[in-house]
Parts: structure tokens; C-alpha cells; sequence
């Protein structure tokens, strides 16, 4: 096994173009679990942690947008300033693992594992983030939506390196909430991540599905219906929202829950999201 | 005595009552400051010599026939210097702490996932591993025995040779026919609770250089136990085998049985050299006994007024694949099924069974922790047909100091039921209305989840109270053993206890101090040079390892006075301590112990026995248990009836103690033993399918965290116990008994739904 | 270029001293590496997953779980484990106390907890209960039920301004 440490970008380009198959290991959290455990061996590993290029973020007032280098770690995203241009994702980086886990874990590490219960992924889809890979040979620009294709699994190619994440500012309200047995350290049985961006509503499921779901139905019923300047949705108008997310959620029984409990939940947080988004009845 | 000083007093000026308590003083632990440097040595941390690494293999199968085992490709793997099986056990090839029906290694048939079939010596973790890997094991996979109706019907063949039924035990007493005037019945239902110590299973095994011996150093609860285990199947005299104990991470049950023992001092004999084992948190959940998986049905019989005038119940604890100690926390749990309330006529039928499930064995309560959430949730259930309130019902029919259990046995220890209810109703409620006064999200169910808002919130309260037996029962002489040196105003305390986390080091030393009027008091190394102290378990050591040193010292004590009696003519009967002096109670002499001990040295050693106990009898009926010991709980929990979440916002308990002798270590042992009757009634539960164990992690077998753990309000009753050596009850286990139903009972009354199992889910709560 | 670390020599900073790690996989955990390779074995593993804060140490002045760091990717990292506290024998107040508040039992999360308090403690002089409890939530104790251990930090938050 050998353990690559570059610091810079181009050296990390051109550790992945020499051994394609590399593990990418940022913060540790996922991959070293299963080192531990032995059920992961990979021969070749390109630590990241030491990119400089990776650690920075950017607001750009122009495009109204957030450029988080993949390496940035959830415990900068959970406090201002990030927070301030992204309380959606602030909130679900204050629910990911624990205190130690958020030190270490990065947004480019989250996104790489890309598990339909990774804490960031519905704030992401419902956000419509970019994904910006780069390999040696070039860059491309990946909407989340696309990027992810099934559990844990990607369109990340060989060679390529997530070297950021591209997150709309939103000028409406978002949020996130997951449900968890515990208060701490716990995987998410469902979350629903909800944001408002001028006349539109996205929805984004977590848990309940191969990937993170849009519930398109019941984003063009909130939008056509909410008066957003007045804070307003008719109550029977969210009832059906919560029914329609409750219908595109694709939920699996397992060890942690079972599928009707998980798109009960869906339904109950997704009201619960508009309520909080139209506060006025 | 052992040159090996093991924990010495820490230097003086270390807080206020410091490390030079005596009883009753808060007195700090000895080993404290090693263990917040991180030098204390956890059987972990030891290390030898040119050690090797052992591990062991474990079948992946709840049920199946060993065709064949092939070792050869272990063998030859560089690193690799041993690997044994079953025909490498020299003596006897089961162990177990009742009846000797578990393998150290599987040979014909495998009987739970996780069961040991081989082990290995190499020189690196990762050789472990990969030689583990690399030994084939041809299954014929059967099915399992997983429901243990089927093994009490008799309709599954017998999955060991000793049968499918550990015990069947009834308790007949009274009048059998007797319908009271108020019926409630219900059927409960308790998953599988881990103890889920966080010090991993490990040892090192050292071999005598002839051979013909081992000095094992391991975390384990009762150093002479595992040793005739071992010696047995080593085929050695119990004087070839030293156990030393390593420091112990804790162990709430799960060390009683033997682990890694037995594999370990077999790879050290057979390589000739020191092995370490130690095993990873998967490999621990499956290689420990848990609490039992029970099914209980219950139906009380009450007047009008709610008095109790029958119990009748039936439980089925499913013991997994081998006996471990089902067959006492089956008598436990029967034999509380009337919970801390006078009644005169019960029928119970309970039994312990063989399945292909974990093995259960030991976990802080043993059996009590069952049927106190049965008896519990019944005691609701009348109250609300009487149209009383849960307390009122429990005061009517609090038991009292001379009344009886349904065995026929009189409570003869100090029983201050009515109190504690008193006591704990009389607490005020938390004052902050749910979700706190501060907005922060963490106060509510969901915490920085934010699921819920205040209005999605119902908070509810709920009561219970326990009775729990301390000591061990059914004739079992579980004595302890302590010996005491006084030489030079130093007392030496020796003693094979197992300091699990409890606190038993720092309660010998109060003890120690308090008889002996000295300030040094030096622990000697704990292991099986001495005799033996029992289990650290039954919320026993504090009486009889308690009630040991405190012999021992008053034996020590009585020679000093003779000694300063002829030495200043006095009648050593009017010499008493006074400080740390000898004073003549009706005389002008006093003298420094230090100074009287010079030049001496007095050694005793003294064994502290219970009064002994019966078995029972075809009807249950006998005086089974030693003593009795009593709590009371009260729980507030937010409810969020939409989601199921749920937040634990307070817990207030009164316990009965007997006499307080070291206050904060009672604090301690009662909110330990509450976050573990949280964790059993909100979360924790070993899932298994078909035998096959679903979340042997701490990711899905979670444990109560920070933000989990609500706040504890604590009362003490102290009324001496007569028959206590020191006036001091237990006080491990009780907190864990009666915190589970008082939470579950809080969520009843949140929402106005009766709930049958723990640990309670959201899909309990919202289908 | 990058460096490439196979079964090779590499050195760690840790508690103010440069150490050699030699003959390692180089695969190992920060974990394993301090207690196995470097004999500071007051760092403990009960989960190896993350899940319990008892490996818990400070990399470059952050909290982090040394089972989930790759070891040889710390090189050049400022390492800090519970030997590098407080010197044996004069515990840090915090350490202090721990012991006299009743916040140890058993002690095995006890080193990750000390870190974790320290940790907590500079970033945050003065922190409210539920402060302590969402900062302290990545590590698990069995045995205290978690009362006498938050009782620690407050007396530690007070003494400090005390003396100040």
C-alpha cells in the first residue's frame, strides 16, 4: 500500500493520472472506518487534507453563489461565516457525527461517499449544488442531481478529484431536519431539506430512496399556491404536499427503520419545512 | 503478599475530603489521577516481551454441522506460530458457569453466530486476519432455533445434547383459583440490551517458562471462577493458573463468563511465549453474554380498592445457545414478578430456554430488570381501573419490613417503600415547559435534528418502583476474602475484588482508615494470590468484600490492642481509636497508631460469609434470596407523538442505601445505572434475524449520549440495614431496575397509549 | 512531487517531540501508531469507527478521533495526545478536576474525554450546560451517566475565571 501526501493541486492531479484506481482520502471518517475494520485494503491512497487549493470557499456576489473547496470541513460550514450564506447546511453540519467527526469530515468527502443518508446531500439536491470535478486532463461542472446515480455510487471517472461544491445563495427560507433515534452520532432514518428561492420551492429527500429525491409535484403545488410575500399556504394545499412527498419517497424496511415509518416521516418534516417557510397560515 | 504495589494513595491536598476519607466522606478515588493521565493500565494496555498477537475465528452461521475444518493455508502464512481448535484443548473441552455445556471451541455443531471455532498466534494484528481468512470451514448450514415457544413446546429438536430448556421454575403459592374483583392483564415484551462496557475484551497470557503453567492478566468480575474454568480446561491444578486483574473498563454482567480466557492462555502454552487478545467492538458484541430477550404475560388480581390479592404470570427469557447464568435470572425474575408490593397468592411458570440466539447471561439487574417493567406497567394498568393515581395504587400496597414474597420468604431487610414514593412524589417537577425557555433546538425531541417545534411536543410523566435482591441465592455461599497488614502505621490491603469502575478500591481505604486510625493505606495487586472475593455483580461487593476487609481490619485491630494493652497495661476492651490515635476510652492514654505499630507487623485475613439461603422448592416456594434492597423512580419525558421522537428531560429516583458511605459514589452508581435504563427504554437493542446479529456496532446499537442523558434528581433514604456489615445496601443495580418502566410510563401518559416493549420505537409510538 | 509513504520510515510530531515510526503499515490508524508503535497507550480504542471519542486527540489544535486518521498521513502535524496534558503527577486542572468531582469510574474514556474538555474549554471559556453536552456528544461513557463529568467542566469554566 502506498500513502500519497501532495500539497498542491497539480500534484494530486498527477498522483490520481499515474493510479487512476486511487482511494481519495480526505477526512478519514468513511474510509478509515472500513481500513479498520479490514474490509477495505486499497494499494494506492492520495491524501488531500494537505491541499491548499481545497480549503478555501468563495462567495461570489455576482453568480449569488458559494464555492466550498472539497476540502472544507463541516465544522467551518456549521458556523459563520459559511453559515450566514448557507443556514440549510449549516444546520445539517451540526447533525453530522460529533464533534470530532465534524473536525475532521469534509463537504468533498460527503459528496465523494455520496450515501443516500449523508447529512448534506438533501440540502445540496434541494439547492440544485454543483459538483466541480478535475482531473489532469480537464474540469467539469456536474449538478448533484446528476453527479449522484445510485448508493454510493457516482459519475466521479477515475482519475478525477472533487475539488468543490458550487452552492446557490438562496434568498428565501431553507432548512433541513433529520430524524434520528438519538441525539448525536446517529445516521438519519429520513431528512427533508426545503428551500425557497424566489417563486420556487425545492424539496429534497434523504433515507428514503437509492438517491436524494425531488419531489417535483409537490414543489410546483407550493410555489403555484403560496403567496411568498404574505408568508402563506393554504393548510389543506400543505397537506397535499406532505402526501405527494410521502408518494415520491422510495423508502427500503432495514436494521434502522422500516419503509413505512421512513415515507410517514418524510411527509410529517415536509409539513412541518412549509410551516416554517409560510409561518402565515 | 505480593511486592507489586498496584494503587498507592495519591499525595495529600487533593481536594476536600481528598483521598484520605473515611466512611462516609466523599472520598476520591486512588487510581483517579492515573486514569485521567491516561498511565492506568487497562488489560489492554499490558504488554510483554517477544508477545504475539491471538485472534480468534467465529462461525457466521446461528446453526450449522462442522464438516470439516482445513488449517493448512493458516499455516502457511509467514508470522503464523499456532493455531488450535477443539482437539487442542487438553482438559475439558465445555466450560460455563452453571452447567458446563459451552465449547472453548465449537467442534461438531455451532450454535450461535459469533461461536468460536479456532484460534490463531501471529505476529501482527493483520497476519491475525489474514490467517483467520485463510482457515476453511465447511458448514452445513441449518436452521435455527430462534423462537423459545418452540423449545418449550418440544416441537424443535433438541439443539445440544443438555436439551432445548435451561430451567423450568414455578412459583405456586396461595390460593390458585382466586379472581379479584379488579383484573388487568397485559403481555410486555424486552429486546436484547448490550452492556456495551467500552473497555474491549483483552488479556495477556503469560507462560510459566516450564510450561506447565500461565499467569493470565484480563478485565474480568471474578478472578477465581474464571480461574477453575480455565485450570479445567487447561488440565492444570488451579495453582499452576494466577489470575492477575488487568484494569477493567467496565463490565455491568458481561465478564462473569469466560471470553478470551481460555483461547489465550491456550496460544501462550502452545507457542511458549506471551499472547495478547483483544478483541474489536464487533467481535465483542458477539463474544459476550447480553441481558435476556423476555416475554412476559401478566395478570394481577385486585379488591376494589386496588389491594393486591394475586399474581399470576408466565415468562420466557430466551437464553441464546449456551447456559451461562440463565437458570438464576430466570429464579430472579420470577421471583420479583410481585414487584416491591405485598400479595399472598401467585401462579407463575417461568422458563429459560436454548435457542440459536446469543448466549444471555449477566447484565445489571439479572432477571429483576424484566419483570420489574411487567409488574410495573400492570401497576398502572390497576390504578387506572381502580380510578386512583399510579402512586396512590403503589402505597396501598407498599411492602413493609416482615411481609412476604410470593415465595414465602419473609423481607426481613429494612423496606421503606411508602417512603421513597413519599419522598419522590414530594420532589418538585422541572420547571422549564418544554423546549426550554431558551429556544435552543436541542431541547426538543429531534435536537439539532429540528424536527420538532414546541406545539408537536406532549410531555408526560411516569412512576415505578423495584425491589432487587442483593448477594447471590438458591445456597450459593458467595463469601469474600480480604487480608489486612498493619506495619508501621501502614495498613496493606489485600483482596481479589474486581474493581470494575464501582469504586470498591476506594471504599476498602475508607474502610481501612475509619477501624485502623491510619491515613496510609496501601491496595495490593488484585489477583488469585489470596482467596476468593465472588463476582463484582449482584450489587454485592460493598457487603460481602465490604464486610470482608472490615473483618479482616477488626481482626488487625483487636491484635493492636492487645499489643498496647500489654504494653501500658490496659484492658485492650476499654482501647478504641480516636483519629488516628489508640486512646484508653477510660484513661488518659493515647498513643499514635503509627507509633504503637512500630517495629510490628499484624497480618489476618478474614472471609466474609452471608447467612445461607435454600433453593426452592416444585412450587417456588423458599427462602431463596439474602436481602433485599429498594428504589423509586420518576421520569419526564417530551414526546413528539407525530415523529415518535423522543427527549428525556428529567429523571428523579429515592433509593434505599442503607447509610451512605461514600456519597459521591453513589451519585455515581445511580446516574450510571440510569443511563442505562435510558438507554434501554429509548434506544438500545441487539437486532437479530434468524439468529443473525444486524448491528453489532456502536452506529446502530446506540448508546445514550451527552445530549441524550437527561438531568437526575436524587434522593437518599438512609435506614441502616441491620444485617449489612457496614449498614450499607448495593446500590449498583436498583437504578437500573425501576428508571426503565418509570420512562416508558412517562410516554404512556404522553400519549395516552399503552406501550408493551422496550426499547420503545417511533414506530411504536406513531402506528 | 508527492510523497510516497510505503512500508518506509516516517516521523510524527507528537506532544512537542519528533517521533520515528518504522516498520509500519502503512495503512495503521493514528491509534494503533501512538499506542503500538510509539508506546503512548493512554489513548484507548473501543470502537475504531468514530463512534466513541475514546481515541480522541488534538491535530492541529482540532479534536479529532486518532482512529480515523491515517497515520502517515499526519506527517508534519502537531500531534497531541492525554501524555502530552499535563506532565505525571501534576495533573492539569481539568484532570484535577475530573478526580474530584467524581467524573471517573471505570476511566477508559476518561484520556478522550480530558482532550475533549480541553479542547472544549479554549474555544470556550464559559460554556453553558448545553454547551458542554452538544461539545462533549462524540464521547460516550458507560458508567458515569455523564452528571459528574459536566460538573467537572463547570468547576474548571469557574476556577479558570476565578482565577483570572
Amino acid at each position: 500500500m502506498s500513502v500519497l501526501v501532495p500539497t498542491s493541486l497539480d500534484a494530486a492531479l498527477t498522483a490520481l493520472a499515474d493510479h487512476p484506481d486511487a482511494t481519495v482520502l480526505s477526512g478519514g471518517t468513511d474510509l478509515m472506518v472500513e481500513v479498520n475494520s479490514g474490509h477495505r485494503r486499497p494499494e494506492h491512497v492520495v491524501a488531500v487534507s494537505r491541499v491548499p487549493e481545497l480549503s478555501t470557499w468563495r462567495h461570489d456576489p455576482v453568480a449569488g453563489s458559494l464555492r466550498i473547496g472539497a476540502g472544507i470541513r463541516y465544522t467551518e460550514i456549521e458556523r459563520d461565516p459559511i453559515a450566514s450564506w448557507s443556514p440549510a447546511l449549516a444546520q445539517a453540519a451540526r447533525t453530522v457525527g460529533s464533534p470530532q467527526i465534524r473536525h475532521a469530515a469534509t463537504i468533498g468527502g460527503n459528496v465523494g461517499t455520496c450515501s443516500p443518508a449523508g447529512d448534506g446531500l438533501p440540502v445540496l439536491r434541494a439547492l440544485d449544488a454543483v459538483v466541480e470535478l478535475r482531473s489532469a486532463t480537464g474540469t467539469r461542472q456536474v449538478p448533484f442531481g446528476e453527479f449522484m446515480t445510485g448508493p454510493k455510487r457516482t459519475v466521479r471517472a477515475p482519475g478525477e478529484l472533487i475539488t468543490a461544491i458550487v452552492v446557490p445563495v438562496a434568498d428565501g427560507y431553507q432548512g433541513y431536519t433529520k430524524v434520528g433515534v438519538r441525539n448525536a452520532m446517529v445516521i438519519a432514518t429520513a431528512s427533508v431539506a426545503l428551500v425557497v428561492r424566489g417563486h420556487s420551492v425545492a424539496i429534497a429527500l434523504g433515507s428514503v430512496g437509492p438517491t436524494i429525491l425531488r419531489c417535483p409535484e409537490a414543489e410546483v403545488l407550493a410555489a403555484s399556491s403560496a403567496d411568498f410575500e404574505a408568508g402563506h399556504l393554504p393548510a389543506d394545499v400543505l397537506a397535499e404536499c406532505c402526501e405527494l412527498a410521502r408518494a415520491a419517497a422510495r423508502p427500503i424496511d432495514d436494521h434502522r427503520s422500516t419503509a413505512d415509518y421512513r415515507r410517514h416521516a418524510v411527509g410529517v418534516l415536509t409539513g412541518r419545512l412549509l410551516r416554517r417557510a409560510f409561518p402565515n397560515g | 503478599m505480593s511486592t507489586t504495589e498496584t494503587f498507592n494513595d495519591t499525595p495529600a491536598g487533593i481536594g476536600s475530603a481528598g483521598h484520605l476519607g473515611r466512611l462516609g466522606d466523599s472520598a476520591l478515588r486512588p487510581d483517579g489521577i492515573a486514569k485521567v493521565q491516561g498511565t492506568f493500565e487497562f488489560s489492554g494496555d499490558l504488554s510483554a516481551d517477544g508477545f504475539l498477537w491471538g485472534a480468534t475465528l467465529r462461525s457466521p452461521h446461528p446453526s450449522a454441522r462442522i464438516v470439516r475444518i482445513d488449517l493448512s493455508g493458516a499455516w502457511k502464512i509467514n508470522g503464523v506460530e499456532a493455531v488450535i481448535t477443539a482437539a487442542d484443548v487438553p482438559g475439558v473441552a465445555t466450560y460455563g458457569l452453571i452447567s458446563q455445556d459451552q465449547p472453548v471451541f465449537a467442534s461438531e455443531y455451532v450454535r450461535f453466530q459469533g461461536e468460536p471455532v479456532a484460534a490463531v498466534a501471529a505476529n501482527h494484528p493483520d497476519t491475525c486476519r489474514r490467517a483467520l481468512e485463510a482457515i476453511v470451514v465447511e458448514y452445513e448450514v441449518l436452521d435455527p432455533l430462534v423462537d423459545p415457544e418452540r423449545g418449550i413446546d418440544g416441537s424443535h429438536p433438541p439443539i445440544h445434547p443438555d436439551g432445548n430448556v435451561f430451567r423450568h421454575q414455578r412459583i405456586v403459592r396461595g390460593d390458585q383459583t382466586l379472581v379479584g374483583d379488579i383484573v388487568v392483564e397485559g403481555t410486555y415484551e424486552l429486546g436484547m440490551q448490550d452492556q456495551a462496557f467500552l473497555g474491549l475484551e483483552a488479556a495477556l497470557a503469560v507462560p510459566d517458562p516450564g510450561g506447565d503453567g500461565v499467569e493470565l492478566h484480563v478485565a474480568t468480575q471474578w478472578l477465581h471462577e474464571d480461574r477453575k474454568q480455565i485450570a479445567a480446561c487447561l488440565n492444570l491444578a488451579e495453582d499452576k493458573v494466577h489470575l492477575v486483574l488487568g484494569g477493567v473498563g467496565g463490565a455491568f454482567g458481561a465478564r462473569e463468563d469466560i471470553s478470551l480466557q481460555v483461547h489465550s492462555c491456550l496460544l501462550a502454552l502452545r507457542t511458549s511465549r506471551p499472547v495478547r487478545m483483544a478483541y474489536s467492538r464487533q467481535e465483542s458484541f458477539l463474544g459476550h453474554v447480553h441481558r435476556h430477550p423476555c416475554r412476559i404475560w401478566m395478570r394481577h388480581h385486585a379488591d376494589r380498592d386496588g389491594h393486591l390479592v394475586r399474581v399470576e404470570a408466565r415468562f420466557v427469557f430466551d437464553g441464546g445457545a449456551y447456559a451461562s447464568t440463565s437458570s438464576a435470572v430466570l429464579v430472579n425474575g420470577i421471583t420479583h414478578a410481585q414487584g416491591p408490593y405485598k400479595c399472598e397468592n401467585a401462579t407463575v411458570d417461568g422458563w429459560a430456554v436454548r435457542t440459536n440466539n446469543l448466549p444471555c447471561g449477566a447484565m445489571r439487574g439479572f432477571g429483576v430488570v424484566q419483570a420489574c417493567f411487567a409488574h410495573e406497567a400492570q401497576m398502572d394498568k390497576l390504578a387506572a381501573a381502580v380510578g386512583v393515581d399510579p402512586l396512590e395504587v403503589r402505597l396501598r400496597n407498599a411492602m413493609q419490613t416482615g411481609d412476604r414474597l410470593i415465595t414465602g420468604q419473609v423481607v426481613e431487610s429494612v423496606a421503606p417503600v411508602a417512603r421513597l414514593i413519599r419522598e419522590l412524589a414530594a420532589m418538585p417537577l422541572p420547571t422549564e415547559p418544554v423546549g426550554g425557555s431558551d429556544g435552543d433546538p436541542m431541547r426538543l425531541p429531534g435536537g439539532a435534528g429540528r424536527t420538532a417545534d414546541v406545539a408537536h411536543v406532549r410531555r408526560g410523566i411516569g412512576w415505578a418502583v423495584s425491589i432487587k435482591n442483593l448477594m447471590y441465592s438458591e445456597g450459593f455461599d458467595d463469601f469474600s476474602t480480604a487480608r489486612v497488614r498493619l506495619a508501621d502505621g501502614v495498613a496493606t490491603v489485600k483482596f481479589a475484588t474486581a474493581e470494575v469502575g464501582q469504586g470498591f478500591v476506594t471504599l476498602a481505604g475508607q474502610i481501612a482508615r475509619t477501624i485502623l486510625g491510619v491515613d496510609d493505606v496501601v491496595l495490593d495487586r488484585i489477583d488469585t494470590q489470596i482467596g476468593s472475593a465472588g463476582s463484582t455483580s449482584a450489587s454485592r461487593q460493598t457487603w460481602m468484600s465490604g464486610g470482608a476487609v472490615d473483618g479482616a481490619c477488626r481482626l488487625v485491630r483487636e491484635r493492636l490492642f492487645e499489643h498496647v494493652g500489654r504494653a501500658h497495661g490496659v484492658d485492650p476492651l476499654r482501647l478504641a481509636i480516636d483519629g488516628t490515635d489508640v486512646v484508653d476510652t477510660m484513661g488518659a492514654l493515647r498513643v499514635p497508631v503509627a507509633e504503637a505499630t512500630a517495629g510490628l507487623e499484624i497480618d489476618e485475613t478474614f472471609e466474609h460469609h452471608h447467612r445461607p439461603t435454600e433453593d426452592l422448592d416444585e412450587l417456588g416456594q423458599g427462602n431463596c434470596h439474602t436481602a433485599f434492597a429498594f428504589a423509586a423512580h420518576r421520569a419526564v419525558v417530551d414526546v413528539d407523538p407525530e415523529l415518535g421522537l423522543l427527549k428525556v428531560v428529567e429523571v428523579a429516583t429515592v433509593q434505599d442505601i442503607g447509610r451512605a458511605l461514600n456519597p459521591l459514589s453513589i451519585t455515581g452508581q445511580i446516574e450510571g445505572g440510569i443511563a442505562q435504563g435510558v438507554g434501554l427504554a429509548v434506544m438500545e437493542e441487539i437486532i437479530q434475524t434468524g439468529g443473525k446479529v444486524r448491528n453489532a456496532s456502536f452506529t446502530d446499537y446506540l448508546l445514550p449520549t451527552f445530549l441524550d442523558m437527561p438531568d437526575v434528581r436524587i434522593g437518599l433514604v438512609e435506614e441502616p440495614e441491620p444485617q449489612a456489615p457496614l449498614g450499607a445496601k448495593g446500590v449498583g443495580e436498583p437504578p437500573t431496575v425501576s428508571s426503565t418502566p418509570a420512562v416508558v410510563a412517562a410516554i404512556r401518559d404522553a400519549l395516552g397509549k399503552d406501550l408493551t416493549r422496550v426499547p420503545v420505537r417511533p414506530t411504536d409510538i406513531v402506528f | 512531487m508527492a510523497d510516497e509513504l510505503g512500508n518506509q520510515i516516517y516521523t510524527l510530531h507528537v506532544n512537542g517531540d519528533t517521533r520515528e515510526v518504522r516498520d509500519a503499515w502503512v495503512g495503521e490508524s493514528l491509534l494503533h501508531v501512538l499506542r503500538e508503535r510509539l508506546g503512548l497507550m493512554g489513548s484507548k480504542g473501543a470502537c475504531e469507527q468514530g463512534e466513541c471519542g475514546s481515541c480522541s486527540v488534538l491535530v492541529d489544535d482540532e479534536l479529532v478521533c486518532s482512529c480515523l486518521v491515517m497515520a502517515a498521513s499526519a506527517v508534519g502535524q502537531r500531534i497531541v495526545t492525554i501524555e502530552g496534558i499535563a506532565p505525571p503527577g501534576a495533573p492539569s486542572d481539568v484532570q484535577q478536576a475530573f478526580v474530584e468531582a467524581g467524573a471517573v469510574q471505570c476511566g477508559f474514556c476518561t484520556p478522550g474525554l480530558i482532550m475533549a474538555t480541553h479542547s472544549l474549554l479554549e474555544r470556550s471559556p464559559s460554556p453553558t450546560e448545553m454547551e458542554i453536552r452538544e461539545e462533549l456528544s462524540g464521547n460516550i461513557c458507560r458508567c458515569t451517566g455523564y452528571g459528574r463529568i459536566i460538573e467537572a467542566v463547570q468547576r474548571v469554566a469557574v476556577g479558570r475565571r476565578g482565577d483570572a
